[in-house]
C-alpha cells in the first residue's frame, strides 16, 4: 500500500464540482466537530468557506496555542550545490538556465556551516540540485558530518531517494527530509517536469513514505502552489500528510505552503493565483484538519504577511535566507538563487519581530542521540 | 499542615506543583513563574537545552533553586529515553529524569510498555525516575517494581487543557499504588488541580495551562493557590458525600427507639 491510489482517487475525482457544491452548512459541521475527516477538510478550502475565515483563524489559533504554545522554531536552507539534471519549467536551477553552477567543498562547507552557526541557528535545511552524479548519497553523508559538529538538526531537500539511502543519511546524522511533490496533478505533473529523473511522479509521490519507513524524525511535504488549482493540491497535501500521519505515528509530519515564486531564466505563469486570503484559508483549513501537523513558511512570503500569519498555524520559520550556492559567504555579485525571497531580514531581525509580536524564537529543538562518552 | 512535605527522590517539597519550562513566548517569565506558583520542581526537555548558547538557552532562566527534572520529549522508544537520560546526566543535568516517551505524535500519548522498560534501566543506573503514563493500575505495577520513584498518570492528553478527565482511573492510582501520584499532563484549571489534590493526589505537573494563559505568572499563583487548598481540603478529611439524601428522621429510627 503507498499514497499513490488514495491520491489517484483524488486526481479522477471531480473535485472543481465537489469543491463548488459544499454549503454553508456543510462548512459549519466541519468547524463544530474535533476530528475532521476528509470531506470536512475539503468543506473548509472551499469557496464557501471564504466568509467564515474569522472564525477559522479562531479555531485555529487556539489550536496551533494549544498545541505548540508561543513559539515558532527557526530554520536557514543550504544550498550546497545547483547543479541539476531536471527541466522543471518553473524552477531556477533548470538545467536549460545558462548559470553558474556549483557545488561546496568540504572547505566551503565547513566555512557556510560556521557562517550560519553565527547567528545561533540550529536547525539546517541542506539543499541539492537533483544530480546525482554530482551530489551523490556519499557527497550528501559526507557534508552532514562536516554540518554536524556545528547543527543538532540537519534536514535534507534532495532528490527522491531509496529507503535504504534514507537510512544511511539517518545513520550519517539527518533527521529530517523535505519533499516537495509540487504538483500532486498526475496529468500535469509530466507538462512540468518534461525531463530528468524528477519525471518519474510516483518515485516522488513515495518518497516521504520511504523516509518515514527508513525512520526519519521529521517529515515535511507540500505542493508548489499556483502550478495547479491551488485548492485541489491543498486537498492532495492535507490528505497526503494526514496519510502519513495515520500510518507513521512515530514521525513528525509537517506541511510547507510555499507559493511559486520568480526566478532567473524563462518566464513561467502560474495556473492558478493563489491570493493571501487562500494562502490562509490553505493554512487555517489544515491547522483544523491536522491539529499538531507541522507548518512551515518560508521566506519566499513578504515581511508584513509573515507576521500577520504568526497566531494562524506557522510553527516553523526559514530565517536568514539564501538560495545561492555559498550564499551566506559569498560575494554578492556571484549570487544566482533558486528563487527570489521577500523576506530578507536577519536572523536577528527575525527574533526582533518574533518576541514583538510575543512569541519565542526556538533555536534548538532537537538533541542528537549519540551516547554521552 | 506545616509539617506536610512532599517526599520525592529522597528530597524535600514544600511545594506540591510542579511546572514546565514550555510553550512560553519569552523564557525570561520562567523566573516570575516559578516565585509566583511556589514551585520548586521545574521540568525542561532536554532537546531544548542548549548549553552552547550565549544567550537564549532555557536553563538560563531557571531559578538555581529549583530542582531540575528534565525529561525525555522527543524519545519515540525506551532506548532513545535512555540515553535522552544518560546525555542529560553527562551534561550536568542531574540525575532526576522525566520519562516521556511517545511514539504517536498525533494524539502524544505515552507508551506505557516502552516506559517500563526505560524506567528499569534508569532506575537500575541511579537516576530518580519520573515516568509519565496513562493512568493504568497495570502500567502503575509494573513502574513499582521497575523502580520509579513516583508514577505521572495524565489527567488529558498534553496541552489539552481538558482536565481531569481520568479522575476515576486516577483515583485508583491513588488508592493503590505507594508511590507518589504526580497528575501530570491535561490539567487546564487550577480548579482541577485542586480537585486531583482533594482525591489525594500527591502533587501535580502543569505546563501548558500556565505558559499559555494570558498572564502566566498570575496563572502560576492561581495553580500554586489551588495545589495547596486541595491538598489541605484532603488532609483535613472532608465529609463523606452521598449519593441521596440523608432524611434528619431516618427511615429505621425507630429501631432504636425505647
Amino acid at each position: 500500500m503507498s499514497f499513490y491510489p488514495i491520491c489517484a482517487e483524488y486526481n479522477d475525482a471531480p473535485l472543481a464540482e465537489q469543491f463548488g457544491s459544499v454549503t454553508e452548512h456543510d462548512v459549519r459541521r466541519a468547524l463544530n466537530k474535533t476530528t475532521l475527516s476528509p470531506e470536512d477538510f475539503l468543506a473548509l478550502l472551499s469557496p464557501a468557506a471564504v466568509p467564515f475565515l474569522e472564525e477559522m483563524a479562531a479555531k485555529a489559533s487556539q489550536l496551533t496555542l494549544q498545541h505548540f504554545g508561543r513559539t515558532i522554531q527557526l530554520f536557514t536552507p543550504l544550498y550546497m550545490a545547483n547543479f541539476c539534471t531536471n527541466k522543471c519549467v518553473y524552477c531556477g536551477f533548470n538545467t536549460k538556465n545558462k548559470i553558474p553552477r556549483s557545488q561546496l567543498g568540504p572547505e566551503e562547507l565547513e566555512k557556510e556551516a560556521e557562517a550560519i552557526a553565527a547567528t545561533g541557528l540550529k536547525h539546517l535545511l541542506i539543499l541539492t540540485g537533483d544530480a546525482r552524479a554530482k551530489s551523490s548519497p556519499e557527497y550528501i553523508e559526507s557534508a552532514v558530518e562536516i554540518l554536524r559538529k556545528h547543527f543538532p538538526s540537519v534536514s535534507i531537500e534532495i532528490y527522491a531517494m531509496t529507503e535504504e539511502e534514507y537510512a544511511r543519511l539517518i545513520e550519517a546524522g539527518v533527521d529530517g527530509m523535505t519533499m516537495f511533490q509540487e504538483t500532486y496533478n498526475e496529468e500535469l505533473y509530466p507538462e512540468l517536469h518534461p525531463a530528468g529523473p524528477k519525471h518519474d511522479y510516483r518515485f516522488r509521490l513515495d518518497a516521504p513514505e520511504r523516509a518515514c519507513k527508513a525512520g526519519m524524525r521529521v517529515v515535511n511535504i507540500g505542493a508548489l502552489l499556483g502550478l495547479d488549482d491551488w485548492r485541489h493540491d491543498a486537498l492532495k497535501t492535507g490528505i497526503h500528510a494526514a496519510y502519513l500521519q495515520n500510518k507513521y505515528p512515530e514521525v513528525d509530519i509537517a506541511v510547507s505552503l510555499p507559493r511559486i515564486r520568480t526566478h532567473v531564466g524563462d518566464a513561467f505563469t502560474p495556473k492558478s493565483l493563489v491570493s493571501d486570503t487562500a494562502l490562509v484559508q490553505n493554512m487555517l483549513a489544515l491547522r483544523i484538519f491536522l491539529p499538531r501537523c507541522g507548518i512551515t513558511i518560508s521566506t519566499r512570503e513578504a515581511p508584513d504577511f509573515r507576521e500577520n500569519i504568526l497566531p494562524l498555524g506557522v510553527t516553523r520559520m526559514s530565517a536568514g535566507v539564501s538560495t545561492e550556492v555559498g550564499g551566506h559567504t559569498c560575494e554578492e555579485e556571484e549570487k544566482v538563487g533558486q528563487f527570489d525571497i521577500s523576506d530578507e531580514r536577519s536572523v536577528d531581525e527575525m527574533c526582533e519581530v518574533l518576541r514583538k509580536h510575543g512569541y519565542q524564537p526556538v533555536f534548538k529543538d532537537w538533541h542528537p542521540l549519540q551516547e554521552a562518552s | 499542615m506545616n509539617n506536610d512535605i512532599f517526599k520525592l527522590g529522597g528530597l524535600e517539597f514544600e511545594s506540591r506543583l510542579l511546572t514546565g519550562t514550555g510553550k512560553y513566548a519569552d523564557d525570561s517569565v520562567i523566573p516570575d513563574v516559578c516565585e509566583a506558583s511556589g514551585s520548586q520542581i521545574i521540568t525542561v526537555a532536554l532537546r531544548r537545552v542548549d548549553l552552547e548558547s550565549d544567550t537564549g538557552n532555557v536553563m538560563d532562566f531557571i531559578p538555581k533553586h529549583m530542582q531540575l527534572l528534565p525529561n525525555t520529549s522527543g524519545a519515540r522508544t525506551a532506548e532513545e529515553a535512555v540515553r535522552i537520560a544518560r546525555l542529560a546526566k553527562a551534561m550536568g543535568c542531574g540525575n532526576w529524569i522525566k520519562i516521556e516517551v511517545i511514539s504517536d505524535n498525533k494524539y502524544l500519548l505515552p507508551d506505557g510498555y516502552e516506559t517500563a522498560k526505560a524506567t528499569e534501566i534508569l532506575a537500575k543506573e541511579g537516576f530518580v525516575v519520573l515516568p509519565y503514563v496513562n493512568a493504568d493500575l497495570y502500567i502503575a505495577r509494573s513502574l513499582v517494581d521497575a523502580g520509579a520513584a513516583a508514577v505521572m498518570p495524565l489527567g488529558a492528553p498534553i496541552g489539552t487543557n481538558r482536565g481531569l478527565k481520568t479522575r476515576e482511573m486516577v483515583r485508583i492510582l491513588i488508592d493503590e499504588i505507594e508511590l507518589p501520584i504526580i497528575v501530570d499532563a491535561g490539567i487546564g484549571r487550577p480548579s482541577e488541580a485542586c480537585e486531583a489534590m482533594e482525591m489525594g493526589a500527591d502533587a501535580c505537573l502543569v505546563n501548558t495551562a500556565i505558559a499559555t494563559a494570558s498572564d502566566p505568572a498570575l496563572m502560576g499563583r492561581a495553580f500554586g493557590r489551588a495545589v495547596k487548598a486541595g491538598r489541605e481540603a484532603y488532609l483535613s478529611g472532608p465529609g463523606a458525600k452521598h449519593s441521596h439524601a440523608k432524611a434528619s428522621s431516618p427511615l429505621t429510627g425507630f429501631l432504636h427507639e425505647g
